[in-house]
């Protein structure tokens, strides 16, 4: 059994310094500062529209900033970044014409760090059959697929963006629990963005509260607890009341 | 597992909490073997950062050890229980003496009512 650090002495996973982001008609992130400690799950809380989205693409490496600096896993992120993070984006991102085997064996080929035996062992979890068109998925049935895609790889950075929009709730119990199982708090980093709080809270050690592109709170769950004496559902409402 | 997240106590320590009660009321006894904290992380769907903590919490505590291979046991030690159940008696009459105290009253009238309390089935059985 290794023996495990203190949270406070981890190594810096990502670092942004003094990030903005402008697109043509919005201003979508304002001088974000930001370090997040390896080894930690990390939920990024907003409304929407307050810049979630926009943050978790730029450690992904898809968009960068117009000015500041970010530095993920100790380097600018850009494409090849594909290697190092798993990117569950917000989107639909699976062919709805290949089964539920078909998606997994097609993924595989992209990712040298492709992990099978989880794949596998995380479709029987999530009871997902395997022979399934992924057209004819529910919605649900489609966000567990795209979390089991995300969390088979073996990196140590993985960006959930809304793992849990319009989910019903059974499935969303499901994709805690496996994010919680499969998370290796040794060598990875998850950061997930939300909107639902409640049920994800046991899931955080930091909590990143957004708001319009600013960071309005960013501290250990603990720590917010303790200095709003509520649960982080609670300062949700006091944050964005 | 009930956790309170709006509770003032961080939850390692809510969590700590449950085990003691689980032996004091005989659910878990000396020598058991509790689940990994992995396991225990996915069971209750709370961060395993946390429940690691709250392992440690309890080994620091003298509550578990760990054996290399084998696993997280309750402490094989028989005045564990006794341990414990004074350390939660304790903190049970601490809280009430200090919620007497913030209603403003005094320690002799305090003593009156819990009297009163305590033997009221007697009296009247």
């Amino acid at each position: 059994m290794s023996m495990s650090m203190s949270m406070e002495d981890r190594e810096i996973m990502i670092e942004l310094k003094g990030i903005n982001k402008h697109y043509l008609l919005k201003q979508a992130l304002t001088g974000i500062d930001l370090q997040i400690r390896k080894g930690s799950i990390v939920g990024l809380l907003g409304p929407n529209g307050s810049g979630k989205s926009t943050l978790l693409k730029m450690m992904a490496g898809l968009i960068y900033p117009t000015s500041g600096s970010i530095r993920v896993n100790g380097r600018e992120p850009d494409v090849r970044n594909k290697q190092h993070i798993a990117y569950l984006p917000e989107i639909d991102n699976l062919y709805g014409w290949m089964t539920v085997k078909e998606t997994l064996r097609f993924l595989s080929g992209f990712y040298s760090d492709w992990q099978a035996d989880k794949a596998a062992e995380m479709l029987q979890t999530m009871e997902l059959g395997e022979n399934q068109k992924v057209r004819n998925l529910s919605k649900g049935m489609r966000a567990r697929l795209k979390l089991i895609a995300a969390l088979s790889r073996k990196v140590p950075l993985v960006l959930l963006d809304e793992p849990f929009s319009g989910i019903d709730p059974p499935s969303r119990s499901k994709i805690i629990r496996s994010i919680i199982q499969e998370f290796q708090s040794d060598e990875q980093t998850i950061l997930l963005s939300t909107h639902s709080v409640g049920e994800s809270e046991p899931m955080f050690d930091d909590v990143i509260f957004l708001h319009s592109g600013r960071i309005k709170l960013f501290d250990s769950a603990e720590n917010l607890r303790e200095n709003f004496g509520c649960s982080l559902e609670n300062i949700w409402e006091k944050v964005y009341a | 597992m009930e956790l309170d997240f709006n509770s003032p106590k961080p939850i390692y320590l809510q969590m700590v909490d449950e085990v003691k009660k689980a032996l004091a009321r005989g659910e878990l006894s000396p020598g058991d073997k509790i689940p990994s904290h992995k396991e225990r992380a996915h069971i209750s769907k709370v961060n395993p950062n946390t429940v690691q903590r709250a392992y440690q919490e309890m080994e620091r505590e003298g509550l578990t050890e760990t054996l290399r291979g084998q696993g997280t046991f309750i402490k094989n030690d028989p005045t564990l229980l006794v341990q414990i159940r004074s350390e939660m008696a304790q903190a049970a009459v601490k809280n009430f003496i200090e919620e007497m105290r913030g209603l403003g009253i005094e320690p002799e009238e305090t003593e009156r009512i819990l009297r009163s309390q305590l033997y009221k089935g007697n009296e009247g059985g």
